[in-house]
């Protein structure tokens, strides 16, 4: 973490590593095992614990059955106010994406950094990720709009009730939002997530150099930033959940231009 | 003015607009809670559409962020 000349450089939490020392080179493609793919590697299993314990279809719910089918139903409750009964097909994929979303920003925000050696890492926060997981709702946008409607689909550039002489104005701009939205999609969580970070670690290098200067220091700034970041982690908390939130809405409400048109 | 102080104080002037939508994500939530209050009945109905205005509101100040950090680490002089 710590960077040359004693300064705390809060962009290198970023960095994609391999984890075993030497890169796996495999027909000119880095495959090596990286820090990133370990973290997918930990939600993953993590989901899974979680949805193992809630499958158990006991009558009586448990604590832990309660919990996953809190969850469960959170999402299905919003498929279906969003798409209504056709949205039922879809609700695996949301709450797949909700989860590895949610899991793998709670990660990230693990305090596991006191032990030497370890650093968390945030899979969302590279845009490699979300822009991958984004093209994948928007290409399911698109499978599911051209297979139901054919070429009809196109009429989603065009709002009910344009008036005639309206139509070559509004198409391209109702086009290029169109257009724009795995884009949109991908950014937000991965420019949320990496804002939270770099802040989290500057405040971090805050009262690292100011338990260096001295007692005087410690007091003046130290304390504030301690008392800042208690207040940012708890934040931070908030849009982890709010991010994984939004993007399984907004995936939702793509799906329901794709299945029911506007 | 040289290279480096230009790319800072365009750093600097980015993030005015970070700012800028805090204001919208405040003027969402506030009416939210201001329409909320008058009609509690009607409020959970309306949760989906509170967060998409949050979303679209807060993905401006993000843009903003994002121009923001490309001055700082990947703008290179000429």
């Amino acid at each position: 973490m710590a960077a040359a000349e004693g300064k705390i450089d809060p962009m290198h939490q970023f960095m994609i590593e391999p984890l075993f020392g030497q890169r796996l080179m495999v027909g000119g493609y880095d495959l090596s095992f990286t820090n990133s793919a370990l973290w997918m590697v930990l939600t993953l299993g993590l989901v899974w614990l979680f949805m193992l314990g809630g499958m158990k279809r006991e009558l009586v719910p448990g604590r832990w059955q309660a919990a996953v089918e809190g969850v469960t139903g959170f999402i299905s409750g919003m498929m279906n106010t969003n798409i209504g009964p056709e949205g039922k097909k879809y609700t695996p994929y949301v709450f797949s994406l909700f989860m590895f979303i949610l899991i793998a920003n709670l990660l990230g925000l693990l305090p596991i950094g006191i032990i030497p050696g370890l650093h968390a890492f945030t899979v969302t926060s590279q845009f490699t990720i979300t822009g991958v997981l984004a093209i994948l709702s928007f290409s399911i946008v698109l499978i599911v709009g051209f297979r139901r409607h054919g070429f009809h689909f196109f009429s989603l550039f065009i709002p009910h009730g344009t008036p005639k002489g309206m139509i070559p104005l509004i198409a391209p701009i109702e086009f290029i939002s169109f257009m724009v939205r795995p884009f949109s999609l991908g950014l937000r969580l991965f420019v949320a997530m990496i804002a939270g970070h770099i802040l989290m670690k500057v405040f971090g290098s805050f009262i690292i150099t100011g338990i260096n200067g001295g007692i005087g220091y410690s007091l003046l700034v130290s304390l504030p930033s301690l008392a800042l970041i208690v207040g940012i982690s708890a934040l931070e908390l908030l849009v982890s959940a709010i991010q994984a939130y939004v993007f399984a809405l907004l995936t939702s409400l793509y799906l329901n231009d794709a299945i029911n048109l506007h | 003015m040289d290279f480096e102080s230009a790319r800072l104080i365009g750093a600097g002037l980015a993030a005015i607009g970070v700012g800028t939508a805090a204001i919208g994500v405040g003027i969402v939530f506030g009416s939210f809670l201001e329409s909320a209050l008058r009609n509690p009945a009607a409020a959970d109905g309306q949760q989906g559409r509170l967060f998409i205005g949050f979303a679209a509101a807060e993905l401006l100040g993000l843009i903003a962020f994002t121009i923001a950090i490309l001055l700082l680490f990947v703008v290179q002089p000429a």
